[in-house]
């Protein structure tokens, strides 16, 4: 499969009155030409920011790329000029974000919201402009797209809103859409109903998106491929139902008992113990190693390397190493690996 | 906002009738011609609540009454000798204390802890700091009387106008300056302006288009409370540089305890203010399409 | 199918061992904590011009308080032979035109404006955050009722307003004082009923209701302590519009009457013979009450930012 977009080794500083932060610590990872791939994480674990330093929005001056390449179309993203970013951005890569209620600028129409990234990328004349405004409002489900046009964000829900967003995102056909938590800020209704916009804006435009969240109901619905991350490294990835029904990572395997299902008793939700590291002093080695129930000693002193399960299936963990489980009990490896 | 000037007119009346030595009291000290335009006026031999609603009566139909220092002229006759240059000074001052204001903070907040932002904050803060008479009357010692560079009195030419005009829109012009720049930096945190951003927006466009408009919100709220200031800095100002508006009849009048004049220009001063902070809310619902919309539909 | 890398085969065998997590612990803060003072205090010390502000205050306090006694002569000796001299060793600030010394009288009308400004700054603190704190904490129909109240009073010119009090009163410290307090409490009232609102649904406050726990006491030991940061940058701001105000008002002959000194007085005088060259008339007072609200201003500029949480990033 075609690669779009290739993350290698990328690690991201924000400097803050407390010091640095390590946001991300070596990231690496790729995406497939019509695939969708869901980053998941607790808050704080460097997903959004990995998504941001990909379009070059890190808030600089605080946050810079200190390490890595972000490649696409045989170019080192992370290496751009501000103006060469620019004419990447919202042509060939867009981004959603989550809360749909501030995304919108509530001084001007969304009808010149929509189209104004297309009048200035492609040169469109107004009008022409405008005729594809309203096509693409119609296609993500807008109806009177006409009058629509010209209203302000205020006198459109939630939802629309987030329909309007996503239409700004693709107006300029662009390779790869990333959506930061799109459906967060939204009613459980109306996430089921974007999320079946994605795809059907996938089947018809064939772009490949990256979609940010902490949800892992709405990664099972739509993701091809999964990368969990956390304290600002990957520690596993896969494909869905490698992640969902073969997960290796002590960590995702808690992200998915920490999740209400409805085929287990109540009793079996298990939160993880602890919080995420602070990541103004990340600990040495594999950073869950103190909420981990399984953590060895070369778990504090070294960090996992990745190993290749099967197909796609990725993890970074020193329970995959032969030696693990040799001073351990039977019947704690057993639970490892009977998930 | 009717409330507030039917305040200031009660307020006014019943204090002007409440100072000892004022001409609605027993003592009467003024010329006889004068007692007559008075009691004419006033009805001062009628019970108080009459003379009131006299009053009020007169002012609704913009008739403010006689002087009674000068007994020829009438508070309606300062008002348009001074008003119209005390308008344009103010014009004036508020057209340059917005445009260099905003001007400034913008610059300031896009070039945010740079020499420029502290450069432009700090003279800010001088300008807040330094009240506008001392201005101006630095402004005369150091251009007029020292340099000869400029006309230190009277309203004739623009270089008369050039003094006075910068004198009483330092002030505001700080004020504007600072306020852009703290709402223009917390706009720009917005999350539209990252929309924006995404969306490959050259900055001018980000800047201009996306920023601005509601970075100057807020600033559209206060140029009510700075035309006051303005207002109020005029009697100084056109004391200090002899300029023939209506602050200087008002200080004249305050100075000779001429009670007619001081309650009419006061009600006058109190409805222009209030005209103006109706204006600034109408220009506030033409900025922000949500006030615009939310009336149609209440 | 797994290739071990040589940095895996070099790690020894017994670190594969459960980890004796006795001295672990997941939740530990990393970070060093600070209270919420300690961290806006040296906030405000890395802010060289809030400091310098806060020097020349204290400078300023002492010398309102010592200055005139300093000089060998009083604000209000008079003397003939003595006029507009310029600054010299026996005037440091030169004399006025009926022969009065410029450095004692400065000074007094520091003494002026200071008390002016700090007895505004506590009135309004008091009516203002009773009033506010009463609308913001009763809510409902009074605070409705009082915050009208609030919205007529604002769309009072204030200066106007002061102007014709200090007519009315006749001239005078005390005028101004109640001039001043007369409008200047709203900005107060509005600042502390916000604050009350905002802090009133909070978790901690509505448990102490739940307790039991008097209203009075509920706003004295909860309410008041949290809202404090914006009300003293209020403080801090008042006091320079109050300065500002007494000056004003003396500049037009409203304000501080003769013998006593005040800079808005000086300046008046002093313009009057502007075209004579007597600058040191002019200079002193001008260059006092302009650093005076200038140090206030960047005082109240560097609490702001130093209490303002929002800020620390």
């Amino acid at each position: 499969m075609e690669k779009v977009l290739q993350i290698h080794d990328l690690h991201v500083q924000f400097s803050t009155y407390g010091g640095a932060v390590h946001a991300v610590r070596g990231v690496s990872f790729s995406l497939h030409r019509g695939e969708t791939l869901a980053i998941v994480g607790e808050s704080g674990c460097g997903k959004s920011v990995t998504s941001q330093s990909i379009m070059g929005l890190i808030p600089a001056p605080h946050g810079r790329i200190t390490k890595g390449q972000i490649l696409y179309g045989g170019r080192d993203l992370a290496k751009l000029k501000e103006a060469d970013l620019r004419k990447i951005r919202g042509v060939d890569i867009s981004m959603i974000f989550q809360d749909p209620m501030t995304a919108l600028n509530p001084t001007i129409t969304i009808g010149e919201q929509i189209t104004e990234g297309l009048m200035q990328h492609q040169r469109l004349s107004k009008s022409s402009a405008k005729a594809k405004g309203l096509e693409y409002l119609k296609m993500v489900g807008i109806a009177n797209p006409d009058i629509r046009y010209k209203q302000y964000p205020h006198q459109f829900s939630g939802g629309m809103r987030q329909r309007i967003v996503i239409a700004m995102a693709l107006i300029c056909e662009p390779d790869i859409l990333i959506a930061d938590e799109p459906t967060t800020a939204l009613d459980v209704t109306i996430q089921a109903q974007i999320l079946d916009l994605f795809r059907k804006i996938q089947k018809q435009t064939g772009v490949s998106i990256i979609l940010i969240t902490h949800d892992l109901g709405v990664v099972a619905q739509v993701a091809d491929r999964i990368a969990v991350m956390y304290a600002g490294k990957i520690a596993e990835t896969g494909g869905r139902r490698d992640i969902f029904y073969q997960a290796r990572h002590p960590y995702t395997k808690g992200l998915l008992q920490s999740v209400p299902r409805l085929d287990r008793e109540e009793g079996d939700l298990v939160p993880i113990p602890g919080t995420p590291p602070d990541l103004f002093a990340p600990p040495k080695g594999c950073p869950f190693t103190a909420r981990c129930d399984h953590a060895m000693e070369v778990c504090a002193r070294l960090d996992p390397e990745k190993t290749h399960i099967q197909d796609a299936h990725f993890v970074n963990c020193w329970l995959e190493d032969e030696r693990a489980g040799r001073g351990s009990s039977t019947a704690e490896k057993s639970t490892i690996t009977n998930f | 906002m009717l409330l507030t000037l039917w305040l200031i007119i009660t307020g006014t009346f019943f204090l002007m009738h409440a100072v000892p030595g004022s001409p609605f009291n027993e003592e009467r000290t003024t010329n006889e011609a004068v007692q007559r335009n008075l009691i004419a006026y006033y009805k001062l031999d009628e019970p108080l609540a009459v003379q009131y609603v006299n009053y009020l009566k007169s002012v609704v139909t913009l008739d403010f009454g006689p002087s009674i220092k000068k007994s020829s002229q009438t508070v309606n006759d300062m008002i348009s000798w001074g008003f119209p240059v005390s308008l344009e000074l103010g014009l004036y001052t508020l057209a340059l204390a917005i445009v260099s204001g905003i001007t400034l903070g913008v610059i300031a907040a896009l070039r945010r802890n740079g020499i420029i932002d502290y450069l432009a904050m700090t003279i800010a803060v001088l300008g807040i700091s330094i009240p506008n008479f001392v201005l101006a009357t630095l402004f005369i010692q150091v251009f007029a009387v020292n340099a000869g560079w400029l006309p230190a009195a009277t309203w004739t030419s623009w270089r008369h106008m050039i003094l006075p005009t910068f004198a009483l829109a330092t002030g505001p012009m700080a004020i504007i300056a600072r306020l852009t720049r703290s709402s223009m930096l917390e706009v720009l945190t917005q999350d539209y302006i990252r929309t924006a951003k995404a969306k490959g927006l050259s900055p001018a466009k980000i800047v201009f288009k996306h920023a601005l408009r509601n970075a100057l919100l807020p600033v559209v709220t206060v140029l009510g409370t700075l035309a006051a200031s303005i207002l109020t800095g005029t009697f100084v100002i056109e004391k200090i540089f002899a300029i023939p508006g209506m602050g200087k009849y008002f200080i004249e009048s305050i100075n000779n305890r001429d009670y007619p004049v001081i309650m009419g220009t006061t009600v006058f001063y109190s409805s222009v203010l209030i005209i103006m902070l109706f204006l600034v809310d109408i220009a506030y619902g033409i900025l922000d399409p949500r006030i615009n919309l939310n009336k149609k539909e209440g | 199918m797994r290739v071990k890398s040589k940095q895996q085969k070099e790690i020894p065998d017994e670190w594969f061992r459960p980890l004796d997590r006795s001295d672990m612990d997941a939740e530990a803060v990393v970070r060093p904590s600070r209270t919420y003072w300690q961290d806006s205090w040296q906030m405000l010390r890395q802010n060289r011009l809030a400091m310098a502000g806060l020097v020349f205050l204290a400078f300023l306090i002492i010398m309102a308080i010592i200055g005139p006694s300093l000089s060998p002569n009083s604000i209000e000796e008079q003397s003939i032979m003595n006029q507009n001299l310029p600054p010299s060793s026996e005037y440091w600030f030169g004399t006025d035109d009926l022969g009065r010394d410029v450095f004692a009288r400065t000074w007094y009308g520091a003494r002026v404006s200071l008390f002016v400004g700090i007895m505004a700054a506590m009135i309004d603190f008091f009516i203002g955050v009773i009033y506010g704190g009463i609308a913001g904490y009763k809510g409902g129909r009074t605070d409705n009722g009082m915050i009208r109240v609030i919205e007529v009073l604002y769309g009072l010119p204030y200066l106007l307003l002061v102007i014709l009090l200090a007519v009315v009163m006749g001239p005078g410290l005390f005028t101004i004082i109640i001039a001043l307090s007369v409008t200047g409490w709203i900005g107060m009232a509005r600042i502390v009923r916000g604050q009350v609102l905002q802090i009133k649904n909070y978790e901690f406050v509505l448990a102490s209701k739940t307790f039991g726990t008097k209203t009075r006491r509920i706003i004295r030991q909860n309410l008041l302590p949290n809202a404090m940061g914006p009300i003293i940058v209020q403080l801090t701001l008042t006091i320079p519009s109050a300065i500002f105000a007494e000056a004003f008002l003396s500049f037009l002959g409203l304000g501080i009457q003769a013998p006593h000194a005040s800079w808005g007085g000086m300046l008046n005088d002093a313009l009057g013979v502007i075209l004579s060259g007597y600058w040191w008339r002019l200079f002193f007072p001008a260059l006092f009450i302009s650093l005076t609200m200038f140090a206030f201003n960047v005082v109240g500029d560097g609490l702001q930012d130093a209490l303002d949480p929002k800020l620390r990033r």
